[in-house]
């Protein structure tokens, strides 16, 4: 039950704070300081984010690692089943795509509106050019019978190194249904950044971002990174195992 | 000085794309990964600014992660390793 003296003191104090907003940056949440602790706390928050991915994605690693170990031939006649060339460009292409990113965060923090509005442009017409390509070889894992389940297929394939051994096609199932999960969880991860980054796109375009405030692009951008690490990894583990006859 | 850690990631995929065909035996896979770690390296302290962090947190919960994944596959990849003594 609040009683009207309670509600008065309440409006007072507002009152007094609307005195008090001139003193500091508008974007300043009112539970900081200063923005710098503001800044701090938000890349803290990202950062501890994306430690939780490490950890996420490490389950996976650690998975495939094992199953590595395990299936070491198997394993190399399925790598050398997917296109290394198409693996290489995907890295390519997000590095680039790191490129424009930070990029964009130099451009927020120089207060360059049309780079940072270009450079996120052009990292999301990246990642779209990423997903076309792994799009690319996920119909030529489907086209070759290789996706995991009911229509999977690995007959007479030769172990590379081993002349006259052929590959299991059970184990050879296990490297594809890690192909499938970790390059599909990687993707998902890009799709969200696209997203993230489509909205990072509208908000600067439609100017919100300045050089005091320019935090969502910041920390956007250690996502970002973040993506591109771990395909960084992904690439020699799954595409060039045992290229080497 | 971004363009620079750019052109450097670029010539590093290369050079693992390329090194994967050359016979190396037992050092393919140590090449590839160590490549792989120079080049995530360059991207978590230039790009994603950790170098230059103002903040010790950041560099700390970099550090955790590292170690806490570390952990996770050095006792997992152990574990494995030692069994079937016999």
């Amino acid at each position: 039950m609040h009683d009207n003296a309670n509600a008065n003191s309440l409006t007072a104090v507002h009152d007094h704070h609307g005195e008090a907003h001139a003193a500091h940056n508008p974007a300043l949440l009112h539970h900081f300081a200063e923005p710098q602790q503001q800044r701090d706390a938000a890349s803290l928050g990202m950062w501890v984010f994306l430690g939780t991915e490490v950890m996420f994605f490490g389950g996976l690693f650690c998975a495939y690692l094992v199953y590595r170990q395990w299936y070491f031939g198997d394993f190399g006649a399925a790598s050398k089943s997917i296109d290394a060339t198409l693996g290489a460009t995907n890295t390519a292409v997000l590095i680039c795509s790191s490129l424009t990113v930070v990029l964009a965060v130099w451009a927020a923090q120089t207060a360059r509106r049309t780079l940072l509005i270009s450079m996120l442009a052009i990292t999301m017409l990246l990642g779209l050019v990423f997903l076309g390509i792994k799009a690319v070889e996920y119909k030529d894992k489907f086209e070759e019978h290789h996706v995991p389940g009911a229509s999977f297929s690995f007959e007479n394939v030769p172990i590379p190194g081993h002349p006259g051994q052929f590959a299991n096609p059970r184990h050879a199932q296990m490297f594809f249904s890690l192909y499938f999960v970790m390059t599909g969880l990687h993707a998902l991860h890009m799709i969200i950044g696209l997203g993230i980054f489509l909205w990072l796109f509208i908000m600067a375009w439609k100017g919100r971002f300045t050089p005091e405030w320019h935090t969502p692009v910041e920390i956007g951008g250690l996502y970002w990174h973040f993506v591109d690490i771990v395909w960084i990894y992904l690439f020699p583990l799954l595409y060039l195992i045992d290229r080497h006859p | 000085m971004y363009f620079g850690i750019w052109a450097t990631l670029l010539v590093c995929t290369y050079l693992t794309y390329k090194l994967a065909f050359i016979e190396l035996g037992r050092f393919n896979a140590a090449v590839a990964l160590g490549i792989a770690t120079f080049k995530a390296t360059l991207v978590a302290l230039f790009f994603m600014h950790v170098w230059h962090a103002r903040e010790k947190l950041t560099k700390l919960v970099v550090i955790a992660a590292l170690f806490f994944l570390l952990l996770l596959l050095g006792l997992t990849m152990s574990d494995y390793a030692t069994r079937l003594w016999s």
